[in-house]
């Protein structure tokens, strides 16, 4: 490669950091631009290794990922450019470590916001080492037909519409990334489009300057005119009207200053970029355009006839046979990326997946529909973002209420119910907190907690087939059934459960109608004549009461059920009691409590002398 | 932004801060100095700085702007109670001063009130910086207007990636400095380095001068690079960046906007230059939005110009609706006396990845929004835009125009950029 090219058609390139869309938009241009192989060697991602899976055409290709500049480099030493879109806090640090590396000789900084001082440092030591750095603050550039820096160039039908898959005549070079497709464009409309296009960035030193550029095109023969979009600030276009009076250009240059609008503007206003304020005469866009005429350059009148300075220079070019033909080739069909194709709604497709409790894609994510900063500033509460996420409803305060009371209440048993003593016995053997209380919660099923969803089945199932509490203990007799949530160990009739006691009460108070606690009380007159202790007990209570609250709030019977089989009532235990588990596996890691073995003395062990031998059988 | 003035107050307090550290201990600056603002307890100021009230005192307006005493500013050699009088005297109001770059008028806010010091020599001290190089001026004529003695200044060039260790100091001195010159040297070189890990872009001393052996700055202007701030937050402390002097006080919907510019990682800018003005850009791109004012101006309109501002860095829907809807707000608070139409340009270039129909989304649910309005205002609206999905943006704007019955005339790519705004002032000649 001469020294005046910075890329060609077998340019490999680094990309710094996690840019998976911009390493695809360079593939697509290259294959695009019909190019032997794709012009990314690499990722470099200090996060992590591995490789991004992009598109060649339409195969999948996989592209490397490395840690470290030194790796990277090591493993594509024919790589010599690096895209760097570091932060602006470690744009100047990864640039200069890739500028002492042997083999990359260009670095595109794309981060806005690197300190002067570093920019400075960086452009002299490139200089120093025959090295190319361009931007900061930039969108980078591109070769037609060779090699794409990262977004420059947008999308793919850009690239179609203006040819940028094929080189021009024209060198293009502008302050301005953001107007450097534009400029592209002008080129297009107005001539056989750019051979190359360079933005160097908004910074009041970019670390190359539009004349450093300039001056590449000169040398290059391919290029035959030169465009430049230049910027009010600094005095850098004087050094170009400079280099065309003393002969260092002699291509036809047409160029521009944009920021004639400043005088008309209050004090100084700083407009989007850092080096684009005048504060003095000479910087103004009006004194540079008039410096830059009067050197010889082609100044347009207003950027709005830039593009026929572009074809009037071009067209004369043409004339005196300048310019050769430019050969059109026929670039191959890109498939549409999905996501754009959706974007523009060319497809649909059925998913396969789907939510209705709550979606996370807005600025502020939402539990059915209510932003979290409504939930917390209205006082949801856990009962209330409960009723969101289960219920999907927005429930009323006393159904909150209800719900958080009952999480009060099973929060825990003690230690020797088997999922609290299960969680012990985990933590003990030294598992973590995840694996201590899943082995507790692997216990609740029907003997264990179960009973919730149990009692709410069975008084369900007595009170809808319109049975007296007789008939209904009667029924279940017959059937051997326990009937689940009735009798206690300790409490009874005399000694009622304070815990049962405060939910009948807050029931009473607050639920419009209680039907199944109304009927589970006097199944519980029955059963506690025959014994004082068979009682409603509390898993029985919170399971009437769930059944209760849920036809308060407008469930049918058949949606109850329903509610019921999914595991609704369990689930309030699983989730309260988990906070005991929780509370248990702390309690014993704080005190550092040794492996857990079970006592001889408390083993039945009554193992036969020898197992019952099984003979064989003729067949 | 990059390079941005700051108030002396704040130049003389990093450069006591620093100052030991960065000369080894040679120098020591105390930097007696208060800043006034027009919120400022005076009294309060006294109690915590009792040196106010037992010496004599220099006050000065401390707004980025220089020729202070040939202004009539400069308050030198008075008492506290003076100083105070003096100050009250002046706050809030409006002056016109005259510097280098001509007539300037503003309101008076921000007054340095420092400790007076008795002094003979006057030293010009300044260090600008360069794409390749530092540059230190010097001369033993300070004090004056610089450019009036500018032969009496040498001056010494610090190659970026060299050290000033590796300098001469001392040797780019003048002889007259006599047995001051190494003091001096020292001096410039503890400087220097505090230019450079501090970031400043601009450090001007005129004058400095010798108390016995001290070196005191007298007057100084200091820029930063506010790029640094990240590097720098610990090192300046509390800063700030006042906007130069003369600057319209901000509006209401300058300011809001500036608060959704800070709301986000994309950028929203927006400066009200005449709210009568006609043609209002409502402009994507830092590049594009300075050319579309620019041929605005350039065309003869300048005085038509409503407003400079841009949307871009992919801003959310919400914030394009926010933004636009502030514009709106503004063109159509009143109609043109005259009853001439207004025009609203919808600006940009080709977006390199800006998604066109997604930022026209929040555009037109604010014209949705605004369709009486601009109707009673007679506003005509000229769109051209290219980029990722355009063609979606494009379609959408055209629909807008058809469904609210608004004249909205809608171009991509293929028309030259700033044509829309020739169309829309010729047609304005008609």
């Amino acid at each position: 490669m001469e020294d005046y090219e910075l890329f060609n058609r077998k340019t490999k390139a680094f990309i710094f950091g996690t840019q998976q869309r911009a390493g695809q938009r360079m593939l697509d241009f290259d294959y695009l631009s019909q190019r032997e192989t794709p012009s990314v060697a690499g990722f470099i991602t200090p996060t992590g290794e591995g490789y991004y899976h992009l598109f060649w055409g339409t195969k999948e290709i996989r592209v490397p990922r490395y840690r470290s500049i030194e790796e990277a480099v090591k493993a594509h030493p024919d790589a010599d450019v690096m895209i760097n879109f570091a932060s602006e806090r470690s744009s100047a640090e990864t640039t200069m470590e890739a500028l002492e590396t042997e083999t990359i000789r260009t670095v595109v900084m794309i981060a806005e916001g690197v300190p002067q001082r570093d920019t400075r440092k960086i452009a002299a030591f490139a200089k120093k080492n025959n090295k190319w750095v361009i931007g900061p603050a930039t969108v980078g550039g591109i070769k037609a037909g060779a090699f794409k820096i990262g977004n420059a160039g947008g999308t793919i039908e850009n690239i179609k519409e203006l040819k940028l898959y094929r080189p021009g005549s024209v060198g293009f070079v502008s302050v301005s990334g953001g107007m450097s497709n534009e400029g592209y464009n002008i080129c297009h409309l107005n001539s056989d489009g750019i051979y190359e296009g360079i933005a160097v960035g908004g910074d009041v030193y970019p670390a190359t300057t539009l004349l450093d550029h300039l001056l590449r095109y000169e040398k290059n023969p391919k290029i035959k005119m030169m465009v430049c979009l230049g910027e009010v600030g600094g005095t850098d276009e004087y050094e170009i009207a400079k280099a065309v009076k003393n002969g260092e250009i002699t291509k036809p240059l047409v160029m521009w200053v944009t920021g004639t609008c400043a005088k008309v503007l209050p004090g100084q206003v700083q407009f989007g970029h850092a080096g684009a304020k005048a504060d003095r005469e000479e910087a103004t866009a009006q004194a540079k355009n008039k410096a830059l005429r009067e050197a010889g350059v082609i100044v347009p009148n207003s950027f709005d006839d830039f593009g026929e300075k572009i074809r009037e220079t071009f067209e004369k070019l043409k004339a005196e046979g300048k310019i050769e033909p430019v050969v059109e080739p026929t670039p191959p069909n890109i498939p549409m990326d999905y996501s754009a194709a959706v974007a523009q709604g060319l497809v649909r497709r059925p998913t396969h997946f789907i939510s209705t409790i709550c979606d996370e894609r807005g600025e502020l994510h939402n539990y059915c529909g209510v932003p979290i900063d409504e939930v917390i500033k209205k006082g949801y509460g856990i009962g209330g973002v409960i009723g969101l996420l289960w219920f999907k409803k927005d429930l009323p305060k006393y159904a909150r209420e209800f719900i958080e009371l009952v999480l009060q209440i099973v929060a825990d048993h003690g230690p020797a119910v088997s999922g609290a003593h299960n969680t012990i016995v985990t933590a003990r053997a030294g598992k973590g907190l995840i694996e201590s209380i899943i082995s507790g919660i692997v216990t609740i099923g029907p003997r264990f907690g179960g009973a919730v969803n149990g009692a709410a089945e069975h008084f369900t199932w007595g009170l809808e087939n319109n049975m007296s509490p007789r008939e209904f203990v009667d029924a279940m007799k017959a059937k051997n059934v326990r009937i689940q949530g009735i009798g206690h160990r300790i409490h009874s009739v005399e000694n009622p459960d304070a815990r049962v006691q405060i939910m009948i009460e807050f029931a009473r108070k607050h639920f419009p109608k209680t039907p199944l606690l109304d009927y589970a009380l006097a199944v519980e007159k029955v059963t506690t004549m025959k014994k004082s202790s068979l009682i409603l007990n509390v898993d029985g209570c919170i399971g009437v009461l769930c059944v209760d609250l849920l036809k308060n709030l407008g469930y049918s019977d058949k949606e109850i059920k329903e509610m019921i089989k999914m595991g609704f009532f369990n689930a309030l235990f699983i989730l309260g009691r988990t906070i005991g588990f929780m509370g248990h596996y702390f309690d014993q890691k704080r005190l550092k409590t040794p492996l857990y073995r079970h006592p001889w003395d408390d083993i039945l062990y009554d193992v036969p002398e020898k197992p019952d031998k099984v003979e064989n059988v003729e067949k | 932004m990059a390079e941005r003035g700051i108030r002396e107050y704040d130049a003389k307090r990093l450069i006591a801060k620093a100052l030991p550290e960065f000369s080894d201990g040679k120098f020591r600056y105390d930097a007696k100095c208060v800043l006034i603002g027009p919120e400022t307890d005076m009294d309060k100021v006294a109690e915590e700085n009792p040196w106010l009230k037992t010496e004599k005192l220099v006050a000065k307006p401390d707004q980025l702007f220089g020729k202070r005493g040939k202004n009539n500013l400069l308050y030198v050699n008075k008492t506290w109670d003076e100083v105070k009088k003096w100050i009250r005297e002046r706050m809030n109001k409006e002056v016109t001063i005259i510097q280098t770059t001509g007539k300037t008028t503003g309101i008076l806010t921000h007054f340095l009130v420092e400790k007076f010091v008795p002094h003979d020599e006057e030293y010009y001290l300044a260090i600008t910086t360069h794409r390749e190089k530092d540059t230190i001026h010097f001369s033993t004529k300070g004090g004056v207007d610089i450019e009036e003695v500018w032969d009496t200044v040498v001056t010494l060039d610090i190659p970026i990636l060299s050290n000033i260790e590796e300098v001469d100091v001392e040797g780019f001195l003048p002889e007259e400095l006599g047995d001051k010159k190494k003091k001096v040297a020292e001096f410039i070189t503890s400087i220097y380095r505090i230019l450079v890990d501090y970031h400043f872009t601009y450090l001007e001393f005129n004058p400095f001068t010798f108390v016995g052996d001290e070196i005191v700055p007298l007057d100084t202007v200091a820029k930063l690079d506010d790029y640094a701030s990240y590097q720098c937050a610990e090192k300046w402390g509390k800063i700030e960046f006042p906007s130069s002097f003369g600057m319209p006080p901000k509006t209401e919907e300058e300011k809001y906007v500036e608060e959704l510019d800070e709301r986000t990682g994309a950028s929203l800018k927006l400066t009200l230059l005449n709210p009568k003005g006609r043609v209002w850009n409502l402009v994507a791109g830092g590049g594009a939005s300075v050319i579309y004012a620019d041929t605005v101006v350039d065309l003869g309109y300048g005085d038509e110009l409503a407003n400079y501002g841009e949307y871009s860095g992919n801003p959310t829907t919400e914030l394009t609706y926010e933004y636009t809807k502030t514009i709106l707000k503004l063109m159509t608070k009143e109609k043109d006396p005259q009853g001439r139409p207004k025009y609203l340009i919808i600006g940009g270039g080709i977006a390199n990845f800006t998604d066109v129909a997604k930022t026209f989304t929040g555009i037109i649910q604010a014209i949705e929004e605004y369709a009486d309005k601009l109707k009673e205002t007679n506003v005509k609206i000229y769109v051209r835009r290219g980029g990722p999905n355009y063609k979606e943006g494009l379609r959408k704007m055209k629909e807008l125009g058809e469904r609210l019955g608004l004249p909205i005339e809608v171009y991509g790519p293929e028309t030259h950029m700033t044509k829309i705004v020739s169309m829309a002032l010729s047609e304005k000649k008609r």
